[in-house]
């Protein structure tokens, strides 16, 4: 048996056999080439092993999950089989000299586009199909021979060197476990994913993927951050028992599913959650989520090879508002550069991504971008509760301006006699120190703060957070980020506003008592905390808290804070 | 020859009828099999094909059969039609 060590991600254990995913290149580049006849041939081989396959997977999903899941590979054989998709494709090698994956790339890419502008949400979902499809060709024609995540139909436990996020939004649950991966953080977007997803991980663990073969037993044990590869029937035993304990306080906490998040001597805080995508949101309803107090828009505009439509994006947004039936939903707008990239906007690299072109300042200059996100919020916004903010604001003009932008959306709609709420609110994260300090200016003209920790501890510590070197000063209870916290509640209070918070801090054990001592208003957190959080937050006294809080604000460090939030615990 | 249909199903043409329409219609090699909808005329035998009219609840359906079996392969995929309950005939 050997124990490896990492970082708990995600609560839980899961016990199965180890899937080891390897990620190669797809590469569709153009080439050009001499013997279209052969490039031809090579296209059929490829299709003819993808229909082998495609076959097998088929029956072996008929006899295990029966006809109606089957049925999905059978619209994937035909597909494969449609003269409408091959013809064009070996049109396109014969006329233009060119590689078959080339080919195959741009034209199922018009079908792909095709599927994604089409109106009904069924059709629209098709998409994804003709993606298989397409990567199933490209990987038989390149002659890649790794297993593919959508294959998994057995309970397995995924281990990579990371997970990506159209990784993640393959993984099946009923099927995958638990990971582990080499790289990554509490904050990682495969930490947050594992959460959401509700399955135990462990990440940041440098080597598992050397450490252990294809098909070992593999006990993942997300409370303490370590796994166990072929462990002992005794170990097994063991972790079972643990397990139980597990779920059975995991149940516990289901039974505040549907009450109100008070503390012991009454007082009323919001606890939201954090999402991803619009299936995120059975998660937040079934953890007694209050609302959405963050729905990352980036998903969206990842893993696919051009940005998504309006229509698009307006089927997700209205899809979310929908689902929370008029709780409150606070969409972030798009937030990327710094580490997360989209390979087919082409932007220049940089040596500090972090404190790069990213987010508002990339929204503000290619604003034909901006503009088609805002449109198909402003048209989502008669379904539900919809409050906008945006991310990485540094100075007040940029918040005019983004503002400014949305106005200008909204009167074009309005003009076409399109509807639009009139009571969507408008915020900003405060993840900059900047923002946080003249956070009282701010407060007069933004309806809402949400504080988004993970960026604001950063930025305030100087240092990286993917760098792993550094991650001692990663400190959420140093009290200068606490002092922060307080100067921004403190500020949006005195204007009558609410502040939120968005990081993982929010979510955290050890920053709940204080942070209910500083007034917070509103914790978004992964949907998995908001049960133990609020049945922390029930014993807690919110007058005791403030002054908790209070004597930790003039407390030198972070291990002091820790300790005076430990004493009153225990 | 052509018969005409209006669509009943809730979600429109799924894969799996648009599967039984384009399997039936593979089948006759030398007849011609279309849909039309919308103004809009593609191939029976092509998955693709009939999933891009995006047809809805409420739409109308034209199936033409041109060839040796235009009769036999109609009649075939009315009843693909009938049978999976996704379109109401026109008189």
């Amino acid at each position: 048996m050997i124990k490896i060590n990492g970082i708990a991600a995600s609560a839980g254990i899961a016990i199965a056999r180890a899937f080891i995913l390897e990620h190669s290149e797809y590469s569709t580049q153009q080439r050009a080439i001499e013997n279209p006849e052969s490039e031809i041939t090579r296209l059929d081989a490829a299709l003819d092993q993808s229909r082998i396959e495609l076959e097998a997977i088929k029956s072996r999903t008929f006899k295990e999950l029966g006809e109606k899941k089957a049925e999905i590979f059978e619209s994937h054989l035909l597909i494969l089989n449609d003269p409408e998709l091959i013809n064009p494709i070996k049109d396109k090698i014969t006329e233009e000299s060119v590689n078959a994956e080339f080919a195959l790339h741009e034209i199922a890419s018009q079908f792909i586009e095709m599927f994604e502008n089409m109106k009904s949400a069924y059709l629209q979902e098709r998409a994804a199909d003709m993606r298989d499809v397409t990567k199933r060709i490209l990987k038989h024609l390149l002659g890649i021979t790794e297993l593919s995540l959508t294959e998994i139909s057995e309970e397995t436990i995924v281990i990579a060197e990371d997970l990506t996020p159209s990784d993640t939004a393959q993984l099946n649950r009923n099927y995958v476990k638990g990971f582990a991966t080499n790289t990554g953080g509490r904050t990682s977007h495969s930490a947050i994913m594992a959460r959401s997803l509700e399955i135990p991980a462990v990440v940041g663990t440098q080597n598992i993927t050397t450490q252990l073969k294809q098909g070992d037993i593999v006990i993942v044990d997300g409370l303490q951050g370590e796994v166990l590869v072929n462990p002992t029937e005794e170990t097994i035993a063991e972790y079972r028992s643990k397990q139980e304990q597990h779920n059975r306080q995991v149940a516990e906490w289901k039974k505040l599913r549907d009450q109100n998040t008070l503390s012991k001597d009454g007082m009323h805080v919001e606890l939201a959650a954090n999402i991803g995508t619009p299936g995120d949101v059975i998660g937040v309803l079934d953890n007694g989520g209050e609302g959405v107090g963050l729905y990352r828009t980036e998903f969206l505009y990842m893993g696919r090879d051009k940005l998504p439509s309006e229509e698009v994006q307006y089927n997700a947004y209205k899809a979310v508002l929908e689902k929370m039936e008029g709780k409150p939903v606070v969409v972030r707008t798009l937030d990327i550069g710094g580490d997360k990239e989209l390979p087919y906007m082409d932007l220049p690299k940089e040596m500090n991504p972090f404190l790069g072109f990213r987010a508002i300042r990339l929204c503000l200059d290619q604003q034909d971008i901006f503009r088609v996100q805002l449109r198909a919020l402003l048209r989502a916004s008669v379904y539900g509760n919809l409050r906008i903010m945006f991310p990485m604001i540094a100075t007040l003009n940029e918040f005019r301006e983004a503002k400014a932008v949305l106005l200008d959306e909204k009167e074009k709609l309005q003009a076409a006699n399109i509807a639009v709420s009139e009571d969507i609110q408008l915020g900003i994260m405060v993840e900059i120190p900047s923002t946080a300090v003249l956070a009282d200016q701010f407060a007069k003209e933004v309806d809402f703060f949400s504080i988004g920790t993970n960026d604001l501890i950063q930025y305030t510590m100087a240092a990286d957070r993917m760098n792993e070197r550094v991650s001692y000063l990663y400190q959420p209870y140093n009290p200068a980020i606490l002092r922060l916290v307080k100067m921004v509640i403190d500020a949006a209070h005195h204007e009558g506003r609410w502040v939120g918070m968005c990081g993982e801090m929010a979510g955290d054990a050890t920053a709940i008592p204080l942070l209910l001592g500083l007034g917070l208003d509103e914790f978004s957190m992964s949907a998995s905390s908001i049960l133990p959080a609020r049945s922390q937050i029930s014993k807690l006294n919110a007058s005791e808290m403030k002054e908790l809080a209070g004597k930790a604000l003039n407390l030198g460090t972070a291990e002091e804070v820790v300790a005076l939030v430990h004493a009153i615990q225990s | 020859m052509q018969k005409t249909f209006t669509i009943i199903d809730e979600d429109g043409i799924h894969a799996r009828p648009a599967t039984a329409l384009v399997n039936i219609a593979t089948k006759y090699k030398t007849t011609e099999c279309f849909a039309e909808a919308g103004g809009k005329k593609v191939t029976l035998k092509s998955i693709l094909g009939v999933l891009s009219l995006g047809l809805e609840k409420g739409d109308t359906l034209s199936l033409i059969t041109e060839g040796d079996d235009e009769s036999e392969a109609l009649s075939a995929l009315q009843e693909v039609m009938i049978k999976e309950g996704l379109g109401e005939m026109h008189d």
